[in-house]
């Protein structure tokens, strides 16, 4: 058994099971997005602004939003692991894999509480 | 024919160099590749490779030729040059050079054995032997019909990138012998060793395996019913 500490669910089939049902998640909402954009006539501010104020539409973007924060650290994660590890750029490669996963989990944090902020217009 | 062949000593050599041959081969013939090598071979004894059946049953003369991995004494040269007239010879990629075509396969066989390829069964033994129905042996073929030649594991991308963690195709392929076995008694061990996000997981489907196996074994297909025996058991 391998361990590490930085994988999503620590375990390779949660990461696994997560990472599909997550690109689902997202496949479903910008195909329903796209959908709603194509079949809107005169689509405009007022429409849009509808649309995100109904409560569905908030939990299906949140829904979308934490999809795309798992996505992302795991992909993130997966990344990192293949290109920056000792194997690959010599013996700095854990300390520079752990700069750049800190990096990543900021970052998506970041965009995380910025996109609840948007939804909930506060 | 031209052929050109990767040589390192990583004693003397400051780097890998490719060395070029002009081998006479016989009319109205195809050869295989290990004839051509060891026609270089009483050019140039220095030349060093693997080999020892020189019909596909050892293992020991896997290598790089024209760019695909393979058994160098099972593959024409008609087939690894693709019909063109210059022969490329390169020990497997991603393992240490040892000398020229040989390399270090330790890395390879640590993984091998991190699968415990190796029956575990508690239950006394019976006098005889331990039996099986045809239907539960026929689930071992395509499984335990593998060389250790590690064509695959050497031809995959997530092994190049993790071969410390990822037990590549030929382990994972065994992996899956067992735990298709229906006298090995260790299904629930197994499946816990493997579950974390290196072993099993770290395979992306690439098919790299498939497509080199001198055996025709499909390691991607084992690799799926793991990933589904996991999941099973997990969800
Ligand atoms: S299918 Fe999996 S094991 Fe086979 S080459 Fe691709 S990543 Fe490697
Ligand atoms: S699965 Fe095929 S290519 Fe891989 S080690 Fe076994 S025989 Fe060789
Ligand atoms: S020499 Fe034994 S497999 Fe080629």
């Amino acid at each position: 058994m391998v361990r590490n500490v930085m994988s999503f669910g620590r375990n390779g089939l949660s990461d696994w099971v997560v990472q599909r049902v997550s690109a689902v998640i997202l496949g479903v909402y910008f195909v329903g997005l796209l959908g709603f954009m194509v079949l809107t006539p005169d689509l405009g501010y007022a429409e849009w602004q509808a649309l995100f104020s109904s409560t569905w539409m908030r939990i299906a973007s949140l829904a979308a939003l934490l999809a795309l924060c798992a996505h992302a650290w795991i992909g993130m994660w997966t990344v990192a692991t293949d290109y920056l590890n000792n194997y690959m750029i010599g013996s700095k490669g854990t300390v520079i894999r752990f700069v750049f996963q800190a990096a990543c989990v900021l970052l998506i944090f970041i965009y995380l509480v910025w996109g609840v902020q948007i939804l909930w217009g506060l | 024919m031209l052929v050109s062949v990767y040589r390192y000593n990583p004693e003397t050599d400051s780097k890998p160099s490719m060395q070029d041959y002009e081998i006479e081969l016989p009319e109205g013939r195809d050869l295989m590749v290990l004839d051509v090598l060891s026609l270089i071979k009483k050019e140039d004894p220095s030349v060093a490779y693997r080999r020892s059946c020189r019909e596909g049953v050892c293992g020991s003369d896997g290598m790089n030729m024209n760019g695909t991995n393979g058994l160098a004494c099972i593959t024409p040269v008609s087939v690894a040059t693709k019909g063109g007239n210059k022969l490329v010879l390169r020990p497997l990629p991603g393992l240490p050079v040892v000398r020229d075509l040989v390399v270090d396969m330790s890395i390879f066989y640590k993984q091998f054995e991190k699968v415990k390829p190796f029956l575990l069964n508690d239950t006394p033994a019976p006098a005889i032997e331990r039996l099986q129905s045809p239907e539960d042996r026929a689930k071992l073929d395509g499984l335990y019909e593998c060389i250790l030649c590690a064509c695959c594991t050497t031809n995959c991308p997530s092994f190049w990138w993790n071969p410390d963690k990822f037990i590549g195709p030929a382990g994972l392929l065994q992996a899956y012998r067992f735990l298709a076995d229906s006298r090995d008694e260790a299904t629930e061990e197994r499946l816990e060793d493997l579950q974390d996000p290196f072993s099993v997981f770290r395979c992306r489907v690439i098919m790299n395996c498939v497509a080199v196996c001198p055996k025709g074994l499909n390691p991607t297909k084992a690799i799926g019913h793991i990933r589904h025996m996991l999941l099973e058991r997990g969800a």
